[in-house]
């Protein structure tokens, strides 16, 4: 979903939605701390993208951001698609022979994340 | 054309007000007129009905309605919305006309009036002709008017009026002139509300303003305008009049979302919004005047924006996800893509003109229908009927809207999105938009106030460490400081963007490497890619004029606010030095820029800064060139190398205890004579980026690769910034010789030896000795001390001796006495504290020493002192009598592990008891080993007391002893002992016997028995003698007598032993009548009960007899 040129734009895009996220997890926190759903839903919308948001127990956060007229991927879809993505980064997670805290370099993460960009376009 | 022209027009933003026009009414010379004038004008509070009133004369000329045409065709060419429109049906053509007139129901010349009255409406109604326009009429009475019915001439009246006048009766309204003129104009207005129609009916189905009432009015209008807006759409749309179709569904567009805002249905005003945009968005137009588009939807963006925010100031409530901001900040987008579109498109030749004459301009001056070209007005064909004309028509655009400011319209709607979102808790957002807003500066050459506001979020990105978005932030500052010539910023932008935190790629950071070393040795740096050629003209020349500037050539930079290229680490070797040997510091330092690096200066500054001096590397060679680097060099920072810097010095005694702490690193960068950049690593580590990686370096379990020789691993270097200074290791022996355990109230002796084995002389010995501080309270009262032990330390001894001075020590002993009043153990320190010169790193320093010794002391009791009273008889006593011997025994158990030395012992008796001999001790001299035994006994008796029975003080017992010790001279302890009381009883009768010390068998034995009577009283004693197996006895065996009071009366008897040994002898029974209480077995222990009785001597032993 990401192209090359406008890499900077999504760098800002994902990191603004940080806030909702942000807020949505504050909010959730006090109400249900245990059960709490992880997919947060649509954070926002603007003009060219939506922008979904999902964070772990750990409070590691995903985000994907589809294109606005992308209309085939519904709320369902984007929430498999987040816990596919959750299960294939606990698996580079239990790897013992990553180093918590690099770049994440596993064949298996990147097939899944490009298999859903193909899904996705 | 202008900014101006996207501006929605002022009659379709204000709130639209029915528009009533009063006739007949003379505010100018009736008092009257003129009250009700202001009573309908002024108090014109919110509550009050919307409308706009205007006083008009009575044969006012209102604009003229075009005659109705019969074909629809007609219209169509023309356009959609004349721009007169708004303004003629909110301001000239009044929705209702009332008519004022004075007439009183009973007025006399009723029939005249009345004609009046008709011929003014009639007036009016002719100059409103065509219009949708509704007439009433009100009649100023000066009466008041009666109930309703009840007036019969009134109703009557009235309905022949209405018929003169062709009104509904609804349309005739009384005011009578009375005091409560303002309460009946109240009721009038909403009345009149009634019949207000703003009739906006034109063939172009625009929305029919309907004010019913002010609720129905809303959503009837919002109806009104939906279906006007669906029909604008339904439009055909070609390029011609794609603009105007556009501008009206904007116009509309606008007014839905304002209605669906103040009748809070706020949701419905976003979807009506979102699909108005979706509808446009495609809409584009003419591709040469696509900037139209673009700004157009800008527009679209910031009116909703504006119209969101008036509704939240009016109490909605938005939240995080949906608010104004986004749609100013979409805005901005717009208008950034406008910029864009405009910089393409409008860039012409220079040789191109604006087109004269100008296709702009209209015979009037103004457009006689929204949203049309000025050349071609009216015209509604597909094609544009003049190519020539129109392609002027759009040069003329396209040369208008380079000269637009556009950079201005995008900060204004970013720095609204920026209020929006501050609003909202969006913090990220905020920082995105006012980089946008930064790099908009930018373009806009406002080069100062881009980097104040990138400035301002580039924190924010370095600590949440976005690493990309923070380098291209920091390439634009860059751009923005080279352009300024700003020095400072051009070095702290440059260090960062050649430094980890960049994602800069090898090449661009080498650029900047040189550029940035360049700068350092005072040169002009290359100019930044992709930037305006002009600013960098100016930026070239202010760059030489720095040269030329003496001052202002040294910079600080404070690194813990940045990533810099080059890293530090400072620690001290151990957590704590010795004083008599160097502190150590090491410095690490590392850079991650391309090339390697020189650096003229490393200093570190410590809490005491008398120690810098000594942790400083300067390059000696000032005049070389600093980009001659090379690699081997010391001072040479070498990409990905950690470089290890150590520093030795030696502390000052004073500064024995305490901490000396890094307090910080710098490294100067250039050259002190030029221009230098000093990075300053407060606390001596760490800049904005280092705390998250020796967090993230201290989870991770990566195998620390062994780096060949001299090399480290940078993460593996732990900080250590602060030191303790401590006092010299001392070279002396503390020894105790002591024999322990000591005993209570000894002087114990302990022996502190201190042998020196300092190679120079150690002085100023001083010994602590005592009690160690911090135990039992009751010990500190109990223990005293002294270095005289030749006398017992009292009360005015503390129990700890400070700083006994030694003097200057060769090696020597000191004894001290120790008293111990009370068993148990304590602990017992001594402190030996002294100082010696010693020579560190070829520096003489005196050093303080000390040694702490401490020894646990056991103390227990020396001896045990039993006593017991006997009878002569040895026989223990529970009483004693009066006037009867006894004695006293002291039973001496020593339980000390030492032998002991009896010295001397004395009793001192009490009054009540008399010595019969003279009392001398029987222990003098005496020496007990451990667990022996020394006794001795003293004869006493007791005189005669009062009473007869009582309990007396026996006196008191001295032992004078010392312990007998090879190892010191010991002084004599004198113990005192307290003898214990005991019971004193008289006696009624005496019985003594007077006999030889043995007897021999078969030979007689005489025996007197002496009772005295201790009375005052005759006694009458029975006396009887019991017979035994081992004597015969001749004397009287059973007798009766009396003895007086004093007299003692001797009873003779002849024993005859028949048996040897040990024999016990005839029982002598006493009964005393008067005392049956005193028992003859208690009177027999005076009598001897056995005797040793010798065998018969044969062949007339002489030695026997002799004895």
């Amino acid at each position: 979903i990401v192209p090359t040129q406008g890499e900077l734009k999504f760098h800002y895009t994902v990191h603004t939605s940080l806030d909702v996220v942000e807020e949505k997890i504050s909010g959730v926190g006090k109400a249900l701390a245990d059960q709490r759903e992880l997919y947060l839903g649509l954070l926002y919308p603007t003009e060219d993208y939506k922008v979904y948001g999902y964070v772990t127990n750990s409070k590691v956060k995903f985000v994907i951001v589809v294109d606005s007229s992308n209309t085939s991927l519904r709320d369902n879809e984007i929430r498999s698609m987040f816990r596919k993505l959750h299960n294939s980064f606990t698996d580079v997670m239990c790897n013992p022979f990553y180093n918590p805290g690099d770049p994440i370099q596993s064949k298996a993460f990147d097939s899944i994340v490009s298999t859903m960009m193909v899904q996705a376009c | 054309m202008s900014p101006a022209q996207w501006d929605l027009p002022p009659e379709l933003c204000c709130r639209p007000m029915a528009f009533v026009a009063l006739t007949g009414l003379d505010v100018v010379y009736n008092a009257i007129h003129r009250a009700i004038w202001d009573a309908f004008c002024a108090n014109r509070r919110a509550d009050r009905v919307p409308i706009s009133f205007k006083v008009l004369l009575g044969d006012h000329e209102y604009p003229k309605c075009r005659t109705k045409r019969t074909s629809y065709e007609w219209y169509i060419p023309k356009g959609i919305l004349k721009t007169g429109w708004m303004n003629k049906h909110l301001n000239l053509v009044p929705a209702l006309v009332v008519l004022f007139y004075e007439l009183d129901w009973d007025d006399p010349q009723w029939k005249e009036k009345q004609s009046e009255c008709a011929t003014k409406v009639e007036i009016v109604r002719t100059s409103l002709q065509g219009r949708n326009t509704k007439v009433a009429v009100v009649l100023i009475q000066k009466k008041t008017p009666l109930p309703p019915g009840e007036d019969l001439v009134a109703s009557e009246r009235a309905s022949a009026l209405c018929g003169a006048c062709d009104l509904s009766g609804k349309s005739l309204f009384v005011l009578p002139h009375t005091d409560h003129l303002v309460g009946y104009i109240i009721r009038l207005e909403s009345l009149d509300v009634e019949y207000l129609s703003f009739a906006v009916n034109r063939n172009f189905y625009i929305a029919e303003f309907i004010y019913k009432d002010p609720h129905t009015f809303h959503v009837l209008s919002c109806r009104y305008y939906r279906t006007a807006y669906s029909l604008v759409h339904e439009l055909r749309a070609h390029e011609t009049n794609m603009l105007e179709i556009k501008t009206m569904a904007g116009f509309i567009n606008y007014k839905i979302c304002r209605l669906c805002f103040q009748h809070n249905t706020p949701l419905d005003a976003i979807a009506q919004f979102r699909k108005h945009i979706d509808l446009c968005k495609k809409k584009i137009g003419s591709a040469e005047l696509a900037f139209e588009h673009t700004a157009w939807m800008s527009k679209q963006f910031q009116s909703f924006g504006d119209l969101f925010d008036e509704a939240i100031k009016l109490g909605l409530t938005a939240i995080q996800t949906q608010n104004p901001g986004f749609y100013y900040q979409q805005a901005a987008y717009y208008a950034q893509e406008r910029k864009q579109q405009a910089g393409q498109l409008c860039s012409h030749e220079p040789g191109v003109v604006y087109p004269a004459p100008d296709p702009l301009e209209t015979p009037s001056g103004a457009l006689d229908f929204y949203g049309q070209r000025p050349w071609r007005q009216g015209h509604q064909s597909i094609d544009p009927p003049d190519s020539e004309k129109e392609k002027q028509g759009i040069l003329a655009l396209q040369v208008k809207e380079r000269d637009v400011l556009h950079s201005e319209l995008v900060i204004a709607l970013l720095s609204n999105a920026v209020a929006q979102f501050k609003k909202y808790k969006c913090p990220r957002m905020k920082s995105h938009l006012m980089v946008q807003m930064g790099e908009e500066y930018y373009h806009a050459k406002d080069y100062t106030k881009a980097l104040k506001l990138l400035d301002y979020v580039m924190c924010d990105y370095r600590t949440e460490r976005w690493w990309s978005l923070l380098t291209s932030i920091l390439c634009t500052a860059l751009k923005c400081s080279y352009l300024m010539g700003q020095v400072k910023d051009y070095i702290t932008y440059s260090m960062e963007l050649m430094g980890r935190a960049s994602i800069l790629h090898e090449e661009q950071k080498s650029r900047i490497e040189k550029n940035l070393i360049k700068v350092l040795m005072n040169e002009v740096p290359q100019p930044e890619p992709d930037c305006d050629l002009t600013s960098v003209k100016t930026a070239q020349s202010l760059w030489s004029d720095r040269i030329s500037l003496a001052g202002n050539n040294e910079f600080t930079i404070e690194v813990q606010d940045y990533v810099p290229f080059v890293q530090c680490k400072a620690k001290f070797l151990y957590p704590s030095f010795h004083i008599d040997e160097p502190v150590q510091l090491h410095v690490y330092v590392r850079a991650d820029c391309p090339h390697p690096v020189r650096f003229s200066k490393l200093c570190v500054s410590l809490s005491n800064q008398e120690y810098n001096q000594y942790c400083l590397l300067e390059d000696t060679s000032k005049e070389k060139d600093i980009l001659e680097t090379s690699t081997q060099e010391n001072m040479c920072l070498v990409p990905g190398k950690t470089r290890k810097y150590c520093f030795k010095f030696v502390a000052k005694t004073e500064d024995v205890g305490k901490k000396i702490e890094i307090t910080s690193v710098g490294l100067m960068l250039g050259r002190e004579m030029g221009r230098y950049v000093y990075l300053n690593w407060r606390g001596g580590w760490g800049d904005a980026a280092s705390s998250h990686e020796t967090l993230q370096a201290s989870r991770s379990f990566k195998r620390r690769t062994r780096l060949p020789e001299q090399q480290l691993d940078w993460d593996t270097v732990t900080i250590q910034s602060s030191t303790m200074i401590i006092s010299r290791v001392p070279k002396i022996s503390v020894q105790l010789t002591h024999e322990p355990p000591a005993l209570t109230n000894e002087m114990y002796c302990m022996i502190v030896t201190i042998q020196s084995e300092e190679d120079t002389v150690a002085k100023d010995i001083k010994l602590t000795a005592g009690l160690k501080p911090g135990q039992d309270a009751s010990l500190t009262q109990s223990t005293q001390i002294t270095v005289n032990g030749s006398e017992v330390c009292d009360d005015s001894h503390p129990a700890l001796l400070p700083d006994i001075s030694l003097g200057d020590l060769q090696p020597g002993q000191k004894p001290l006495y120790i008293h111990c009043m009370s068993t148990g153990s304590r602990i017992l320190l001594f402190h030996v504290a002294y100082s010696v010169s010693a020579t560190v790193e070829g520096k003489d320093i005196n050093c303080k020493c000390h040694k702490d010794e401490t020894v646990t002391l056991e103390t227990v009791v020396p001896f045990e002192v039993a006593m017991k009273f006997v009878s002569s008889k040895f026989e223990h006593l529970e009483r004693v009598y009066v006037d009867i011997p006894f004695l006293l025994m002291m039973d001496i158990l020593s339980a000390s592990p030492w032998p002991i030395e009896l010295v001397n012992s004395e009793v001192q008796l009490a009054s009540s008891m008399t010595p019969i001999d003279q009392p001398q001790s029987q222990v003098e001299g005496v020496t007990l080993q451990t667990s022996e035994c020394a006794s001795e006994c003293f004869l006493l008796k007791c005189p005669p007391v009062q009473n007869g029975t009582s309990t007396v003080a026996s006196g008191h017992y001295f032992i004078s002893w010392k312990r007998k010790s090879a190892f010191a001279e010991t002084s004599v302890v004198r113990t005192i002992v307290i003898l214990p009381h005991v019971m004193l009883e008289n006696i009624p009768l005496y019985v003594h016997a007077e006999l030889p010390s043995f007897g021999r068998v078969r030979e007689s034995l005489p025996v007197r028995y002496h009772l005295e009577n201790r009375t005052g009283l005759v006694q009458d004693v029975e006396i009887g003698v019991e017979p035994s197996d081992a004597f015969m006895f001749s004397g009287l065996k059973q007798v009766r007598m009396r003895i007086l009071p004093g007299a003692e009366q001797e009873m003779l008897y002849n024993f005859y032993p028949l048996m040897a040994g040990y024999q016990v002898l005839p029982q002598l029974n006493v009964n005393l009548l008067r005392f049956p209480n005193i028992s003859s077995q208690l009177l027999r222990r005076f009598l001897p009960s056995r005797i040793f009785v010798k065998p018969q001597g044969r062949n007339g032993d002489t030695s026997i007899e002799a004895a």
